[in-house]
């Protein structure tokens, strides 16, 4: 059985920063992933990654940075958590920087910004619109420099836990199909996003909630699961995101009257400041009253770059140019390109404190998969970048310190026998059950009806419902390959078991906060209620059914206030 | 509207040889070969195995054949691969080993990514803030950055077909990254490195790689770029970089090729071993009538394609 010091789920840009720290400080450490880190879902930010950092010429201060984040997030997110965040920022790029990022620049050489939604100065860093790209590519290198061994292709069936710590995973190589427990004094839970409980969702395939339903089948309670971010710009045709960095640059929504509805006080989600860059849960809503009210485009929204120019575009949005000829037919040099709220970012997650820390000992989380909570109700663009290094480091540094202080337990064989006739049992039901597939679409579906930008206790009691149908149909589904290698009949079956544990919590938590904050809109409670629901929610497994619990936000020095953009 | 798929398929676990097999799948208009795959493997045969994820050719997943090139999945529209047959015809990726289906082994492919020690190595002091350097230049790498590691170069390489020891197109644009960054402190030793047998002047310009390369990355270009730069820096003293300045040398004396001597320049006057061991295939050309010419004379014009090489060379 092997052993490690510190094991990391995910090989995302939180996973391997994480890596990257622990090993740092002399830890063994190993990452596993079901894919090759660099097909890890942090490709797809495009925009940019936040930071203020004040300089000639660029006028900003970490406050304003924390500030803009915490009425970003609708007052919900942990102030001191975004302190950390803005402090932090700008010694964690400088640091990307030095690892070979190639940041754009200014005049001067230096490193030179761009506005995004939300903010009150330009204060993203960014590569053209292949931010993410570019960042994890380098921390890639960064990790085979390291030396740091990866488990590439394991896919994670269950954690070992050992009288209620957390010692490791049990991992099934895809290649040969072998179940194997790898064993460790810390884990690392940094496996990304769950978009696919959704369809359609800007997320990868990947991005299956699996950590996030680990840690909570192993007694970890989730943090503000009801929040959902819709991202403003994502394509009809398949999903596909296409990045704030084109409203970053200025490019224009707007309706079938060719107006900027944003600047129009009959939509009662305007920003008459901000405009096009108001938070994205704004913008979102803004643009679904608009469809609703007969004012879009065939359903949906223009999204016009025109004016920015030929050769901004080339050189500043050429991928998103990419995307919409690829899959739209439409080039933003020529003509505006449809566009409509997507499902796009979970902004809960694993419960965690600042250093990464979950509340079961030995198991830490950082990146989407965990809440710490930063973003609250709504993320900023550009935050969550910055999140996966802020916090990867910090989650990275404390379960290293952590590992050093403990001894590496005994871990019984029957970890592996256990899973390995689990797994067996699924592969050996009859035949006759649904495809995983036709599931997994039928959760989606209903989740995008029920549980996206507009919600009320009907829609949410009859996704609740359906959910509860599904898991029964999951429990008899059937799996065709019998194989052992390269197995994904098997892999997507079990993915979809973490969707849709997943899908019941963020069910739970929508049925539960009966206000409107943030990327949770209750149609039939419109108000944000501070009296009573200025607090989190907390979903823990108890009896095989979420309980749901309440916490303090931590407020430090911004009290709530009304939020316009 | 019904598109009829027609795929290799392989299974490393039954031991029997590999067959094609047809589906037919109901599509959109706009949908992508990938759509297409994804619904036989959900809904038809749910055993079969292909490596995807983003969907928006960004994670290089899904880089197989589709009727015979290489490509994404996920940016190969159904529409265009039918344009020129009735069938889309879908297999593996080339110059590697198939394990099942669609999914080939990567591990060759990241091998050789991992020999152009592919991560910044900065000499001096590192400073307290970023680096000063001219946008020009970070904006000049945007080009290799955009390369996704999908390995659609590497299945179509023409050299790596007969030659495994080939860095390949995806290495080398991966190297000239480095190689091109202002700020890393080791490029003379990468350029010297990548002059060595299986590096830049290996690779023999078929364009494979440029035409499929789902990016726009141009993997020859860069090779090509580092060449120059390996030159301008004076790694001269290898056959590659012999054959590349006499070929030109001949040419602008006498309007055409000198292959006799351009083989012994590009091995070396000194190096009689190598030179030695020509003599058999010399032998064999002569027998089959195609040695050039003993005396190499000027073509007609000549003079005129001197002038183009001055002309060139003064600026």
């Amino acid at each position: 059985m092997p052993q490690h010091d510190v094991l990391v789920i995910g090989a995302g840009l939180a996973g391997m920063r994480a890596a990257i720290e622990a090993h740092r400080h002399g830890a063994n450490v190993a990452v596993v992933s079901k894919v090759h880190p660099v097909r890890s879902h942090s490709n797809a930010a495009q925009g940019g990654i936040n930071a203020a950092m004040p300089e000639e010429g660029r006028e900003d201060d970490w406050e304003s940075h924390a500030f803009d984040t915490v009425k970003g997030s609708d007052y919900l997110g942990d102030q001191d958590a975004i302190e950390i965040m803005a402090r932090e920022a700008p010694s964690d790029i400088i640091e990307l920087e030095h690892m070979g990022v190639i940041f754009n620049r200014d005049e001067r050489g230096r490193l030179g910004a761009r506005s995004f939604g939300g903010a009150s100065f330009a204060r993203t860093f960014f590569v053209a619109d292949i931010t993410g790209q570019a960042i994890l590519h380098v921390m890639y290198e960064q990790l085979m420099k390291a030396g740091i061994f990866v488990y590439e292709e394991w896919f994670v069936t269950s954690l070992i836990m050992l009288d209620g710590v957390c010692r490791g995973a049990v991992a099934m190589d895809m290649l040969s199909g072998r179940i194997e427990p790898i064993q460790a004094k810390a884990v690392i839970m940094a496996s990304g996003g769950l978009g696919r409980v959704y369809e359609p969702s800007t997320n990868a395939m990947i991005c299956t909630g699996d950590g996030i339903a680990l840690a909570y089948n192993a007694g970890a309670p989730l943090l503000d699961m009801e929040m959902v971010q819709y991202h403003p710009t994502t394509l009809p045709a398949n999903g596909a995101l296409l990045s704030e960095a084109a409203r970053g640059e200025g490019a224009y929504l707007i309706n079938n009257e060719g107006e900027r509805f944003m600047g129009n006080p009959r939509n009662p989600y305007y920003a008459p400041n901000k405009m096009e860059l108001a938070s994205r849960d704004v913008v979102s809503r803004a643009e679904r009253v608009e469809i609703d009210a007969g004012r879009g485009v065939d359903g949906a929204i223009l999204l016009d770059c025109r004016h920015l120019g030929r050769q901004k575009i080339l050189e500043r949005l050429s991928q998103i140019r990419e995307l919409g000829i690829q899959f739209a037919g439409v080039d933003i040099v020529e003509e505006p390109i449809r566009i409509v709220p997507g499902m796009h970012y979970q902004m809960g997650g694993i419960k965690t404190d600042v250093d990464g820390a979950t509340s079961i000992e030995g198991l830490y989380a950082a990146g989407e998969c965990a809440c710490i909570s930063l973003h609250g109700g709504n993320r900023l663009g550009a935050n969550s970048l910055l999140e996966t290094v802020v916090f990867g480091r910090r989650a990275g540094l404390n379960a290293g310190n952590y590992a050093s202080s403990v001894t590496q337990p005994v871990i019984s064989n029957a970890v592996r026998t256990d899973e390995e006739n689990r797994i067996q049992a699924i592969l050996n039901r009859d035949p006759t059950g649904d495809p995983p597939a036709a599931i997994r679409l039928a959760m989606g579906q209903s989740m995008h009806n029920n549980v996206a930008v507009f919600r009320d206790e009907e829609g949410l009691k009859k996704s609740q419902e359906e959910i509860a149908q599904l898991k029964e149909r999951y429990a008899r589904a059937s799996i065709h390959d019998k194989g052992k290698v390269f197995n994904y009949n098997l892999i997507s079956y079990l993915e979809l078991g973490f969707m849709l544990d997943c899908a019941e919590t963020i069910v739970a938590g929508a049925i539960e906060r009966k206000e409107s904050r943030g990327a949770h809109t209750r149609t039939d409670y419109p108000q944000r209620d501070d009296e009573n629901w200025l607090r989190h929610t907390l979903v823990t497994l108890k009896d095989g059914k979420p309980h749901m619990d309440f916490l303090p936000v931590t407020i430090t020095r911004w009290q709530p206030q009304a939020r316009t953009y | 509207m019904e598109v009829a798929v027609k795929i290799k398929r392989f299974n490393r676990e039954s031991g029997s040889a590999p067959y094609y097999e047809e589906f037919k799948v109901e599509c959109q208009e706009h949908e992508m070969v990938l759509d297409a795959l994804i619904k036989i493997r959900e809904y038809q045969d749910q055993s079969l195995a292909l490596r995807c994820s983003c969907r928006s050719a960004i994670c290089g997943s899904c880089a197989m054949r589709v009727n015979g090139h290489a490509g994404l999945a996920c940016n190969t529209k159904i529409t265009d691969a039918l344009a020129r047959s009735d069938t889309i015809v879908v297999e593996p990726a080339g110059n590697t080993t198939v394990i099942k289906d669609l999914v080939v082994d990567a591990k060759p492919f990241w091998e050789r990514i991992g020999k152009v020690q592919p991560w910044l190595s900065p000499t001096g002091p590192t400073p307290d803030h970023e680096y000063i350097v001219d946008n020009a230049d970070m904006l000049a790498l945007n080009q290799v950055m955009g390369c996704i590691m999908c390995g659609a170069c590497v299945s179509d390489c023409t050299v790596l077909e007969v030659d495994k020891r080939f860095l390949g197109p995806a290495a080398l644009a991966k190297a000239l990254r480095f190689a091109g960054d202002p700020r890393d402190g080791i490029q003379a030793e990468r350029l010297q490195k990548l002059g060595q047998p299986g590096g830049i002047w290996d690779c023999t310009h078929c364009f494979e790689c440029v035409q499929v390369c789902p990016k726009g990355v141009a993997p020859m270009d860069q090779i090509l770029e580092l060449r120059h730069k390996a030159v301008q820096n004076g790694f001269v003293n290898n056959n590659g970089a012999r054959h590349a300045e006499s070929l030109a040398n001949s040419v602008k004396r006498s309007g055409w090729l000198d292959e006799k001597r351009l083989i012994i320049e590009s091995y070396g006057f000194k190096n009689v071993g190598a030179l030695l061991a020509l003599i058999p295939t010399a032998l064999r050309s002569l027998l089959a009538n195609k040695m050039p010419p003993l005396i190499h004379r000027k073509r007609p014009g000549a003079d005129k394609v001197k002038r183009i090489f001055e002309k060139l060379e003064s600026k």
